[in-house]
């Protein structure tokens, strides 16, 4: 392969020698198309095929540095959950509720994984409804290590396996990231059966609308286009641009905390007692893995490792970096102190906002959405929750829902190749579209209202059928207590 | 014999320990608590929830003493704990009735 692409390259110095010094215009149209990550290897793999055998087309496969990295990024995004995740929120409770967070968790990641493997992956990434995806891969039916999923370039793949373990991983910490906003508070079972519920008809259909695809190899010319797009979710064929969830993982999974905690009502104590994280330190842990962890999340999401994975990487190094400053200067200026909660805070709201725009803001574009999440979320924990009274315990709607909308909108600014984003791609015309801010942000507020009025609602029955069924909260008996002794008769810490 | 009781600050608490030791005092009892005096508490803000610390973390160390040795050891305490700054802490001296080393049976003064 290595020389094969040193032939080619060879080749195509060549060819451009002799192009530049006949036709300067026709050289800068070449140079354009070798930008493009895939061409090269396509047309080596056309040029072999040519010389070895003429008749045989080679049979689609799995690119293996795109397979090697995709395995990588997926453990990133579990790294991300336990303990990245669990961590960042179990140092933000009370010692005699830690380890009902990790535990929390730990179980809602592996209830989800399951779930995911038995119809999860079907409903959202199958061809169905605009809405819901089919039963075709029930049970992962029919998916074998041949099995290939597109990529976002035309004819490279990935294995379907690594594709499903991916989008599982992404599938399993969203509803882990609702039960912050009512974290200490609520019982284990009625957590699970609502996991269940709102993964299936929460999770599951947003995937589907922002996601499905038929991939780029389908969009061969307009008419091709128009029959393949008409098949895509309801929020792609709107045009919503969601590079890695921050519509279909956070904006969904923070309206689900902000129903749950305005449902369930405010920790005893809430405003009286201190109700002070028991230890920063773990919240710093927690939010530095999943720092790391959201490399895997981002970078993983582009499918592929050329060159705009590694635009990705930047982006999501320089959001997280940015909302740190914006967040922890806005709280040195406001409040006097600039804290490490603060600061591990302003790290997550960066890595939230730029979650949709990674792959389409240019690095200074970056910069600026993190910049406006760390400050923005910082107001939206600070002020906004107490002036509207709920007890959000660990800020999952100020962090992620806040930080979500500013993302899903702001990638329709920081997107724009005038402002040194990378503009939208035209599969059709193989070369980056036209690009229209206006159009593009209607098209992110589709994304918006739609992830906000369907969270809002299914969330909203399924907090009502686990009250009924099962109680979502807790005893104040068993509050005080601590929900580690009294619901898993553990203690976190034996000093 | 005197129960002496002092309320130091914690980073005070290895100089109270020696200064107490060059008297000849064999063994003392020290806990880790927590209260308030005229040093009052902190506010600590977490994602701009105010917390109110009223009682900030002290060591209590207990030692008994002879009656001839009280004065002495309250000395060498005040002036080993003492940084001059407010919150440096308190000391009680109470009557003591009995001691009983459990092991000899030892009583009284022999037994401190």
């Amino acid at each position: 392969m290595k020389s094969l692409i040193s032939t080619f390259m060879l080749l195509s110095i060549l060819s451009f020698a002799g192009i530049t010094t006949a036709e300067p215009a026709a050289s800068a149209v070449e140079i354009k198309t070798l930008a493009t990550p895939s061409e090269p290897v396509v047309e080596a793999v056309a040029v072999v095929a040519e010389i070895a055998a003429p008749a045989a087309v080679p049979a689609p496969a799995a690119n293996k540095g795109d397979t090697a990295w995709m395995i990588v990024a997926t453990v990133l995004v579990i790294l991300m959950v336990i303990p990245g995740l669990a961590l960042f929120y179990g140092g933000m409770v009370r010692a005699k509720n830690m380890l009902s967070i990790l535990m929390q968790v730990f179980v809602i990641f592996s209830l989800t994984a399951v779930l995911w493997a038995i119809y999860g992956y079907s409903v959202a990434f199958t061809e169905g409804g605009a809405f819901f995806g089919g039963f075709d891969k029930l049970f992962l039916k029919g998916i074998t290590p041949d099995s290939l999923a597109a990529t976002f370039s035309k004819g490279v793949y990935v294995p379907e396996y690594i594709y499903v373990a991916f989008q599982l991983t992404f599938s399993a910490i969203t509803p882990a990231l609702i039960i912050g906003a009512f974290a200490e508070r609520v019982k284990f079972s009625a957590i699970l059966l609502f996991t269940v519920i709102w993964f299936s008809f929460s999770y599951l259909p947003l995937a589907h609308m922002v996601w499905y695809w038929a991939g780029p190899d389908a969009y061969t010319d307009a008419a091709a286009a128009e029959k393949a797009g008409a098949t895509a979710g309801f929020l792609f064929q709107k045009g919503a641009l969601d590079f890695a969830g921050g519509t279909v993982v956070h904006i969904n999974a923070g309206i689900a905390g902000l129903v749950g905690c305005l449902m369930i009502g405010k920790r005893i104590g809430f405003k009286k007692e201190s109700l002070a994280p028991h230890s920063v330190t773990m919240t710093m842990i927690g939010a530095s893995l999943l720092w790391v962890g959201w490399f895997g999340f981002n970078v993983g999401s582009n499918l592929e490792a050329n060159g705009l994975a590694a635009l990705v990487f930047v982006n999501t190094l320089l959001a997280a970096a940015a909302a740190t400053l914006g967040w922890v200067f806005a709280e040195w200026l406001l409040r006097g102190k600039p804290s490490m909660l603060g600061g591990a805070s302003g790290a997550v709201a960066g890595l939230v906002a730029i979650t949709p725009a990674c792959g389409w803001a240019g690095p200074m574009g970056a910069i600026l959405l993190g910049l406006v999440a760390g400050v923005v979320c910082f107001w939206s924990v600070t002020s906004l929750k107490s002036k509207l009274g709920y007890d959000d315990s660990l800020d999952a709607f100020g962090v992620h829902g806040i930080g979500g909308i500013l993302g899903a909108l702001g990638t329709a600014v920081v997107a724009s190749p005038a402002l040194g984003g990378t503009g939208v791609w035209d599969y059709v015309s193989n070369s980056v579209a036209d690009y229209n801010m206006t159009g593009q942000l209607i098209s992110q507020s589709w994304g918006v209202i739609i992830a906000v009025v369907w969270s809002g609602v299914v969330s909203y029955v399924a907090y009502k059928f686990v009250d009924i069924v099962i109680g979502l909260r807790v005893t104040e008996e068993v509050e005080r207590e601590g929900l580690d002794v009294s619901s898993h008769g553990e203690t976190a810490y034996h000093l | 014999m005197k129960l002496i009781t002092a309320i130091v600050k914690p980073f005070k608490l290895d100089d109270v320990r020696e200064a107490l030791s060059e008297l000849g005092v064999s063994g003392v009892t020290v806990t880790e608590v927590k209260g308030f005096g005229r040093q009052k508490g902190h506010t600590e803000l977490y994602r701009g929830a105010e917390y109110v610390v009223d009682f900030l973390p002290k060591a209590k160390i207990e030692v008994a003493v002879t009656d001839e040795r009280a004065d002495q050891a309250v000395a060498a305490i005040s002036k080993a704990a003492s940084t001059g700054k407010i919150g440096d802490g308190k000391i009680f001296v109470t009557a003591l009735e009995q001691v009983i080393r459990i092991r000899t049976g030892e009583t009284g003064d022999e037994a401190l």
